[in-house]
């Protein structure tokens, strides 16, 4: 028997599709978040909230990935955003091949800000790049505190994390402190926005937060 | 360390990874026929390693991987302080932050998901 060393990052066929996205994104000049929660976090209400709070002052696209239907991507078109559904039958997460192929149809030429939103998954999806900017995770509080301890993985990656749901958390017996301090044990980094997009609690702080990373799109994207 | 009840779609894409790039490597070396794959999973990675060997024992059928064995060596997670270094206190539960001095903890082992070698029929054994 022949031994042949092959020293190969198994997602390195993905970690090439991501940079020639990041690429594309970047001659663009398109700021690309990956929004990742569990299934039911708030993910699409969280986009229908951000699209009502910048009311136009900077043009935004989203590509919706679900397992099945195109109804998330209905609710964003309903509001005047332009959308893409990419529906993965099976598939419990995005990979960068599958944004490339949804590009050629849905350019992003003359956006400033493309939302993907994955699949509700808090598992598979961290270990795709997709070729975004930043990675934003929303963690529902209604979910229960010791969810960032449950699937570190995807809370050590996040850039961003938003606590939603707030509204409900007395009601569910959870301590937002907690749950804040969770986060921050598995990502002392990550930026977090306590908020509710039923109440609106919070959505000022992170609306202005993202316009200033849309204004800073070209340093993020040097990175 | 991480839950096991991912659906099993996620380790089926990654045994399919890791089978495209061991056939390719068998390819480079005029082999048919692998024997064996050996890669390196890291602890802090979201694929658990039984659900990669159920996978691993689908995605193999018809490819030159038909009957190679997978051997999984799984990599500690490892990390250190910038002020302190490493850390060493057992981990009940991930927590980055530095038991001694509260600074953020950077990883230094357990993210690995690495084909290392492959083991193939080597010409004297082809007759």
């Amino acid at each position: 028997m022949d031994r042949v060393s092959v020293q190969t990052n198994v997602l390195n066929a993905n970690q090439e599709a991501a940079a020639e996205n990041r690429r594309v994104f970047a001659s663009a000049e398109t700021l690309v978040i990956n929004l990742m929660s569990a299934p039911g976090a708030g993910k699409t209400s969280l986009l229908e909230a951000t699209i009502r709070g910048l009311n136009g002052r900077c043009s935004m696209g989203v590509i919706e990935g679900d397992l099945q239907t195109d109804l998330d991507a209905e609710r964003i078109r309903a509001l005047g955003i332009p959308s893409y559904q990419i529906t993965t039958g099976t598939v419990c997460h995005l990979d960068a091949r599958m944004i490339a192929r949804a590009l050629a149809e849905f350019p992003v030429q003359g956006l400033d800000l493309l939302v993907i939103e994955n699949v509700g998954n808090l598992i598979c999806p961290a270990s795709y790049d997709l070729g975004e900017n930043l990675r934003v995770v929303i963690c529902s509080a209604a979910e229960g505190a010791e969810k960032p301890k449950k699937y570190p993985v995807m809370f050590h990656k996040a850039n961003v994390v938003l606590l939603n749901k707030t509204d409900l958390a007395a009601a569910s017996g959870v301590d937002l402190r907690e749950l804040e301090k969770n986060v921050r044990e598995v990502n002392p980094s990550a930026t977090v926005f306590p908020v509710s997009c039923k109440t609106g609690a919070g959505l000022e702080m992170w609306l202005e937060w993202l316009r200033q990373a849309v204004l800073a799109r070209p340093l993020l994207q040097r990175r | 360390m991480v839950e096991s009840y991912s659906s099993p779609m996620h380790e089926i894409s990654i045994a399919q990874n890791i089978i495209e790039i061991a056939e390719a490597k068998a390819r480079e070396e005029n082999s048919r026929c692998i024997q064996v794959i050996k890669i390196r999973l890291g602890e802090f990675t979201t694929i658990v390693r039984e659900a990669l060997e159920f996978a691993f024992e689908i995605a193999r059928q018809e490819t030159l991987a038909q009957t190679a064995k997978l051997e999984i060596e799984i990599v500690p997670m490892s990390v250190r302080c910038a002020v302190c270094g490493p850390v060493t206190d057992p981990m009940r539960e991930v927590c980055l932050l530095c038991p001694r001095c509260g600074l953020p903890l950077e990883v230094v082992a357990g993210e690995e998901l690495q084909v290392e070698y492959i083991e193939v029929e080597s010409e004297a054994e082809r007759v």
